[in-house]
């Protein structure tokens, strides 16, 4: 198993097993976005997740603070940005929660659409969607909450089935 | 890693080399500052050379289609060269792949250019 951390499996899982939950309330700056990406990989790399998956975790995680925080928060002081790892025993479950205007499932556009192909922005959702297993988006008027699931064990070519 | 970049010219064509990463902020203003400087100097027979770029997000992969859209706008051409598997991927999946003219060998990516 081609593994992102350097301990041996069952080591790894007993690491992130005293590991609940924990969370991070962070300013809407570029740093908390780098902040929580690191933090991702790091946490991936203490589970059972292969080198690609603990990648594809942390930019999972860094499309949707960007959308926290740029598109969300708008990069406000006075708006915070949520971040939260639980692991429930066979999946890390990330919760990235905003303050800003809220964010529509229906207002997302399709970027593989011919029409938005060249855009320069709008794939963010997308990759997030491409990299986890489940994706729930919850407007929680205002603010977002985005909810990623990676669940263990479950390979990245069977990963998009699997998405909401 | 911040992203660095340097560009050299080989028979007529501006080879960027790019290194580290192009994400939101530094390494995407570099991109599109460097691209704007070629630009300036007329030299619009450019290509990306990205063997060294080792993570590109959303906000790069969007600067990329910037760089391709407003080289090709004013009449050049900008080609991608050596794209490491995440990129190659990343490129597959956003269905970018086929639109960019991607090389993997510098010497006929320079020859593939209009002369």
């Amino acid at each position: 198993m081609g593994d992102c951390g350097g301990a041996t499996l069952s080591a790894r899982k007993n690491e992130f097993m005293t590991l609940e939950r924990v969370s991070y309330t962070l300013d809407s700056t570029l740093d908390s976005v780098n902040k929580a990406e690191q933090t991702a990989e790091e946490l991936a790399a203490k589970m059972p997740f292969e080198e690609e998956d603990c990648h594809r975790i942390a930019m999972a995680v860094r499309e949707a603070a960007v959308n926290a925080v740029l598109h969300g928060n708008a990069y406000d002081p006075k708006k915070k940005m949520t971040v939260s790892f639980e692991n429930t025993g066979n999946a890390l479950v990330i919760k990235i929660v905003d303050q800003g205007r809220g964010l529509r499932d229906e207002d997302i556009p399709d970027p593989l659409a011919e029409e938005n192909l060249l855009k320069q922005s709008g794939r963010g959702i997308f990759l997030i969607r491409s990299f986890m297993d489940e994706v729930k988006i919850r407007n929680l008027e205002p603010g977002t909450e985005i909810t990623l699931v990676k669940h263990i064990g479950q390979s990245s070519e069977t990963a998009t089935e699997g998405r909401q | 890693m911040t992203m660095k970049a340097s560009n050299r010219r080989v028979d007529g064509v501006t080879i960027l080399d790019l290194s580290g990463r192009i994400t939101l902020g530094e390494g995407s203003v570099v991109l599109r500052d460097q691209i704007r400087e070629l630009l300036g100097k007329n030299e619009k027979k450019i290509l990306l050379n990205l063997g060294d770029v080792t993570y590109i997000d959303s906000s790069g992969i969007g600067e990329l289609v910037s760089a391709f859209t407003t080289v090709r706008n004013q009449g050049g051409e900008l080609k991608l060269l050596n794209l490491t598997k995440k990129v190659h991927d990343l490129l597959q999946i956003t269905k970018l792949y086929t639109v960019f003219d991607v090389k993997d060998d510098e010497a006929s990516a320079i020859k593939a250019f209009t002369k």
